[in-house]
Formats: structure tokens, sequence, C-alpha cells
């Protein structure tokens, strides 16, 4: 059987940066597999720009910023396999691996890092009713059939969900001739960032219709059209707004599902807000290691943010490699609960005995909140309060709890609270 | 086609022609199958429950009842001649209030007269203790252990490759258009044939009596029921062993609760009679009652997890029975709905002895009525799938990253007799995009192959049709 002392899986943004650190703290028998047949993910996809402003300090395209990665991983000799697919992993990290030039086999791990991103959710688990003629896509499917092939999937177009590869897309769309009639979105409010409703959308005077929905589909073999309603709070369709919208192209934009099979497979424990794997400041699930990063552990807005927790995570496979598989003493774990506003966050678990940086917590609000703060909280003591403008569910909230301030600290929660300092 | 005269000509590529036309190449004979769309199983059989019904469900003396049950036994033997899934799962009818249990009874006494084995009435603590995720509403059960699942699109797949690997013919988007009889022979005109035929077999599910009405006005009616669904991801799928029925109530015939034969969780379907034969929309009032109703039987039915839904129609007969017959050389196999996937192994040989009758043809000597599938590399054990892969790399080559499909498998179902022209197709032979992601990833990679085997530009590779 093959040995290596990393295993990652998935050669994106978030396992090229945890290969990249990983080797740099002194780890040399890395593989990263890929399933496409190159590195850098959606990335190769995503030929807009507004990538790499927080790493690299300018603005590159999603194929650019994948490309200073796979520089530095060449330039490191990191080896990685492409068309290579992980059928599964155990949880004594035995990883079984198939591709057309080396076949079925299994590899086993020091330290497996899980960098397998994340899917769309697709019309079916969405439950619009109507007909299923061809013409509707997931945005990022559209996405790789219009910049990777070479080819427009529709004409006219309507746009449900206003994810942020759904914004992209409804300029690509209309960059590329066809016609995008709106963009609709169940919430009261975007799911994309703001600078992707003002450039995208706005510069293209394509209407956003917030709390609206498709609640029919019609056409046999082509999509012919839709039709849209106004919802109301409980986001139930309010009778009477229906409107029809003739289309031959639905893209649907309405949220991402980390692809955590693998990860459930091998006994890994997912958080069910999340849907990716409950990690501790090491970014290390309950399996001892196996390390999660990316948009498999939660979905992330900006790429940057990616690179930066992966980043992370490779440090630390690379020092628990180093101490030959073996778990300082965790003598003390704190929990991180999610308050008042706050839908979950990453990490969950905090090792204070060991603390070797400073954390990263990353959380999501549950609604739109203005001129509100953030607290952390332990016990009835404030261990950090910051004001924000506003926070909304499509923007990662991220604070950097310093480790002296941990290291005393018992179980912490994170709030939003009206005011504050 | 003018000159050629066909034993019979098929209409209809759904289980039941594809059957008949399989069954019938045991014997010398020619044999067309016309079918409007452009792939076997596009109508009834690519949408319903996937269920091998044991047979209690139909009353005594019917041809249901009679097909049912001798379907139901063919299963073991067919599923292994012509490689495709088939378990016997088992099912359950669950009773969820006390003054129904003679309901239970009756349906008991049904199967019982219609020759199911191993029927059985239990109690609501006796089925919870087979299926623990059954409701504390359910008071007693009627428990059928030679109920099954299968793969209704492999099924009828191979049928329809056995049957062309002996000799049919298949014509595909040729929808029958006028059928005449002069003489001993009939003229099947369609959308760009004319054939000429001793026997003319209509399998045409909800359009039946259109067909029939071809050659004289039909003595019944087929009315299209349409029945919705939702499927779950293979994650929800062991929420049930068995298949879970309901007696029906006074709020309705009931929902059931089923494990699929590839590991999904079905739920549905609803009955709702319509005017076109066309309409597969879901709606939202359907999806809803699935939901509410299945929860009566089955708690905790992680809807969070349907990965599809879908709509059937049925060809429900006016007669509340199926309708087949000879009538001067023009056979009837119509109104199959329910219990028609579990029925068609039977239907077919009686078609076949309907036919011999007539034609009186020899044994097809060459008849091989073994087929072997497509493999599939993800049920294989690591050393039978290592060795695949090593004889053929592409099968190393994953597409389908939900069910883990090799290019392999999908240039197979591309490749092979009748194979595959569209997305669907593809879909329906090797599970490509049958997934979660519901070919999300893999499609555009799918039509890619599609795109060079057809030797047809990549935006004219279509979803269906």
């Amino acid at each position: 059987m093959d040995k290596h002392s990393l295993v990652i899986i998935g050669g994106g943004p978030a396992g090229m940066a945890a290969a990249v650190e990983a080797k740099k703290s002194g780890i040399d028998d890395i593989v990263i597999y890929e399933r496409d047949t190159q590195l850098g993910g959606i990335l190769n996809q995503c030929i807009h720009n507004g990538f790499g402003l927080h790493t690299f300090k300018e603005e590159l395209t999603g194929p650019e910023y994948a490309g200073r990665f796979i520089g530095q991983t060449e330039a490191l000799g990191i080896h990685y396999e492409t068309g290579s697919m992980v059928l599964s992993i155990s949880s004594d990290k035995k990883v079984t691996v198939v591709s057309r030039e080396k076949g079925l086999r299994v590899v086993e791990a020091d330290a497996v890092i899980l960098a397998m991103g994340c899917r769309e959710r697709p019309r079916g688990a969405l439950n619009i009713p109507g007909m299923r003629p061809q013409g509707i896509y997931t945005a990022g499917t559209a996405q790789k059939m219009v910049n990777c092939e070479g080819w427009v999937p529709g004409k006219e177009v309507v746009i449900l969900g206003s994810g942020d590869i759904g914004l992209i897309m409804a300029r690509r769309m209309t960059l590329e001739g066809a016609h995008v009639k709106l963009v609709a979105e169940l919430m009261p409010y975007s799911g994309g960032l703001k600078r992707n409703i003002v450039q995208c959308l706005d510069d293209y005077n394509i209407p956003l219709k917030l709390s609206h929905t498709v609640v029919d589909i019609k056409g046999k073999r082509r999509l012919e059209g839709v039709t849209i309603t106004e919802v109301g709070k409980n986001g139930a369709p309010i009778p009477g707004t229906e409107e029809y919208y003739s289309c031959d192209t639905l893209l649907l934009s309405c949220g991402l599902i980390p692809e955590n099979e693998l990860s459930s497979n091998a006994g890994i424990t997912i958080n069910n807000t999340t849907n990716g794997p409950v990690v501790d400041d090491r970014l290390e699930t309950n399996i001892d290691g196996i390390f999660a990063c990316g948009n498999v552990l939660h979905v992330h807005d900006l790429v940057d943010f990616v690179s930066e927790e992966s980043g992370r995570a490779g440090r630390n496979a690379a020092e628990y490699i180093k101490n030959g598989g073996r778990k300082e003493n965790s003598a003390k774990c704190i929990n991180v609960t999610p308050g008042n506003g706050v839908r979950y966050t990453v990490p969950s678990v905090i090792d204070t005995a060991n603390l070797t940086e400073n954390i990263h917590l990353r959380f999501r609000v549950r609604d739109v909140y203005k001129g509100c703060s953030i607290e952390v909280k332990t016990g009835s003591e404030t261990l950090l309060c910051r004001k924000k403008k506003i926070m909304v569910p499509s923007e990662m909230e991220d604070v950097i709890l310093k480790k002296e301030l941990l290291s005393a600290s018992g179980d912490i929660t994170v709030s939003i609270t009206e005011g504050g300092a | 086609m003018d000159n050629k005269i066909f034993d019979a000509v098929v209409i209809g590529a759904g289980v039941v022609g594809c059957a008949c036309a399989r069954e019938l190449m045991r014997y010398d004979l020619s044999v067309a199958v016309v079918e409007r769309e452009s792939d076997v199983c596009e109508g009834t059989s690519k949408a319903n429950s996937a269920i091998i019904h044991a047979g209690f469900d139909a009353v005594p003396g019917t041809l249901k009842a009679r097909f049912n049950v001798q379907g139901n036994k063919m299963m073991d033997d067919i599923s292994r001649k012509l490689d495709i899934p088939f378990k016997r799962c088992g099912a359950m009818v669950v009773c969820l209030d006390e003054n129904d249990i003679p309901k239970l009874q009756t349906i008991y006494d049904r199967g019982i007269a219609n020759g199911v084995e191993g029927l059985k009435i239990i109690t609501g603590d006796e089925a919870r203790a087979l299926e623990p995720s059954l409701s504390n509403n359910i008071c007693a059960a009627l428990y059928s252990p030679t109920s099954g699942i299968v793969c209704p699109f492999e099924m009828t797949i191979a049928y329809a490759e056995n049957a062309c690997e002996n000799g049919a013919e298949f014509f595909f988007r040729n929808e029958v258009r006028s059928i005449r009889k002069d003489g001993d022979i009939y003229t099947v005109e369609t959308t760009s044939e004319t054939f000429r035929t001793k026997m003319v077999i209509n399998c045409a599910g909800v359009y039946s009596d259109d067909v029939h009405a071809m050659i004289e006005k039909p003595d019944f009616e087929i009315t299209a029921r349409k029945g919705e669904y939702l499927l779950l991801d293979k994650s929800a799928g062991g929420l049930t062993k068995a298949t879970i029925f309901q007696v029906p109530t006074k709020m309705g015939k009931g929902v059931l609760v089923s494990p699929t034969v590839h590991g999904n969780l079905i739920v549905g379907p609803t009955a709702e009679d319509i005017e076109s034969k066309e309409d597969v929309a879901t709606t939202k009032d359907g999806l809803d009652t699935i939901r509410r109703v299945a929860a009566l039987s089955v708690s905790d039915i992680p809807y969070n997890k349907v990965i599809t839904s879908f709509t059937g129609v049925r060809a429900t007969s006016s007669t509340g029975d199926f309708i087949i017959r000879n009538t001067d050389g023009f056979i009837d196999a119509a109104g199959i709905e329910s219990p028609g996937l579990s029925s068609a192994p039977a239907i077919a040989q009686y078609v076949a002895e309907l036919v011999c009758a007539e034609l009186h043809p020899q044994k097809n000597g060459g008849f091989k009525e073994e087929r072997r599938g497509i493999p599939k590399l993800a049920h294989l054990s690591f050393e039978e799938r290592k060795a695949l892969i090593d004889e053929r790399p592409d099968y190393g080559q994953i597409v389908c990253r939900c069910e883990q499909i090799s290019e392999g498998e999908i240039l197979d179902a591309i490749r092979r007799p009748l194979g595959a022209t569209t997305l669907d197709g593809v879909k329906r032979r090797v599970r490509a995009g049958m997934g979660r992601c519901q070919a999300g990833f893999c499609s555009p990679r799918v039509i890619e192959l599609l795109a060079n085997e057809l030797g047809i530009p990549q935006w004219e590779v279509k979803k269906n049709g």
C-alpha cells in the first residue's frame, strides 16, 4: 500500500493553500488528489475579476488567482495527481482513490485534509413545481458551459436566487448577448455581495426582485417560461401577484452545499447548520489527523478567506504529522456557541491549552442587522464587542480573538446585540 | 419499408412494448417496435413507484391479479437473465385507524385468493419492530415478503436491448398517425415511415385508446392519472427497509414510502385525473400532500434531503382492468396502470401466446435469452473493480461524482445497441446525473461525451426528446 504523510483531497484554492503551507512547515511527502483535469477547482471557470484583493493586494481573475497557487504548488515541488477521484476515506486514514492512469488503489496517510469544496443546490432540492424541460441549470453549470466549453445555453434568461454565482452569470449572459429578464430572490435581502449587485445587475439594468420566487415552470422539451410571485414574510406565495416570464433558460443560484459525503462515510461529525465538519481551532475534525478547510467546511464569500483558512489547516496538519500523530494533550477545550442572531461559528471548539495562533472566528448572522454589535462573552464577562454598521447573512463575519484572551476563558458565546460599544 | 411485411409491429417502447418484443423474439418472427420518442422508457415506464407488487391489491379474477402475481414470480429469473437490479425488500400495508383493520383483512383475503404467498397480519408493535421508523399511529399491518423493488429504466432498457440483440427492429421518433387493414395486412403509418404487418400490438400507454381508435371506435377509454413523487438522497435511503403502503382511508388512497433499488427513498404518489395526457408537471399542492400524508405512516422523513420531484402519468382504463386481447390480428395491451410494471413480464408472455395462436411461428433456435448490462463499477468489490479498470482505464475516470459513474460506463451507454442519445438517456442507463447534485457537475462532461460520440456540436445535445 502506498503511504504519504499528507493526503489532500481536492486541488482547488483550499487544497493548494493547505499544501503550500504544509510544505513550508516542513512536510515533504504530500499528495493532492484532484478530480478535474487540472488544479484550480471552480476558480478555473470564474473568469471575472475581483479575486485576490486580500491575499495579493491586487484584483485578479479566478484563473489568475488559481495560477498564483498552482505556481507555488509547482515551485515547491508538491506532488499532485489530476483526474483522480477519492471514493472513500476510512477512519484510520486509508484513502481509496481511482484514476484512468493509475487505476484503483488504497493510499495510507498520516494526516488528511478535506478540501472538496461544495456543490450548488439543484432544482429538485428547491421543490419548485412544474415541468422538467431542458433549459434549467444551476448558475455554476451554466458558467462552466459559457466560460469553459464556449457555448451559451440560452437567449432569454430568468435567474432565481441572488447568490454570487447567479449575479455574476446575469452579467456574463448579458455580455454573451442573452437577455436577462430578472433576478428573483426569495428572501427580502440579496444572497450575494453588495459589490456584485452593483457591478452585475445595476450596471446592466437587470431588475432584482426581492421576496419573489418561481412557482411554476412551463415547457415540455424546452423551457418556455416561468411564473414568478411575490412571497410574504413566511415565504409563502401571495396569491394574485403571479407574473409570467417567457424564457428559454432558468438559472438557479440558491445556495451552496459543502460536499461531505466522503466525510460522513468516514465517520466525521457534520454540523447541521453549515453542512460541514465540526472542527476545533486547528480545523481538525472529530477524527484525529483529518482536517477540513475551504468550502467543504463552510461556504465562504471570498476565495481570499479560503486561502487564509486553508493555510492554517496545512500548518496544523504539518504540526500533527511532526508530532508523530500525537495530539498535544487537549486538557482544556472550550465550546463556542452561536448566540442571538448567529447561525454558526467556525470553529465550534477551541483547545485553549495549546494555542499557537490567534483565533479566527468566522460566522454568519441570521438576518440583516443595522447598527448592532458583535459580542463575544464568556459567562457574564465580555471578551470582545465590536459595533458594525451593517451585517447581512450573505457576508461572512470574522473576528480575531487574541490567544492571551482565551487562555483563561471558559465556554464562549458569540451574539449580535442591539446598539453596543 | 414498403415491401417488407412484418409479423408484428409493436406500438410503444415502454416496459410492456419492449417486453412483448423480447418475448416475440423467442419465435421466428420479424418484429418492429415503433416509438414516438427518441428512446425507450419515455412514458409511464419512466415515472412510477418502481415497485414489483406482490398482487394483493387487485380484485381476484382480474387480469391485473393474474398477471401481477405471475409477473412477481418471474422477476428473480428475469432479473438474473437480463442482469437488472431487483430486490425482494418486502412490503407492509399499514393501518392508521383501528376502524380500518377490517380493510386490512380484506386486502389479506384478496391476496390469498390471488395466490400471493407469505402474507401475514401483524400488530402495530410488531410492525415497528421490523421498521423502527414507522409512526406510532400504526395499529396493525399486512406484511408481504414477496413484494420487491426494481429499476424501471433498466428493466425496460434490458428488455429492449435483448429484443434488439435477437433481431427486433426499433424505430424511434415514429409517432403512429394511422392504421388501416387491407385483407390480412395492417398498414401502420407513422410520422416518418409506413409499416406493413400481419399483427399490431398496441402498447401505447396513455394513448392506447387513441391508437385503438385508428382501427375502430374503442369500447374503453383511457384517462391519464397523474402521480407526483419526491425522491430523497441516498443518505435517507435506509429509513425503511420495506415498501410502506397505507390502507386506503376515507381521506384517500394514501401514499407509499419505499427504498429504491439504488438506495434512495421514494415518497408518493398522488392520484389526480388530468385532461392532458402530456401534463407531467409537479404542483405545490401535490408535493405538499405527499409530505403530509406520508408522515402519517413514517415518522421523521428528512424532506430536506429531497433531490428531485417528478410526475408520472398512468393509463387508467374505464374498465378498471388491463385490456389484453386479440381482435382480428390487433392486440391491445391497454390500460396498463399499476401493477403494470410488475405484470409486464407476464403480459408479454401472454401477448406472445396470442401472437403464436394466430401466426403459428417456429421457435427461434438462436434466441439468446441472456443480456449483460453495463458493469456498475460503484457496486463491484474492490478487486473486481480494480481488474475492470486495469482492462478498461476509462472505467477509472469518474464523471458523475455523486453516483461515482465513470466515463467508460457513459461511453458504454452511448455505444450499446439502442444507445443513449440524450442526457436523460445516459442518466437512465447508467445513473450519471441521478445523484444529489442532479447533474450540476457532470452534465457539461456528459454533453461533451455525447457530442463527440454522436458527431454533433455540444449545444445540440438534448436533455430529452
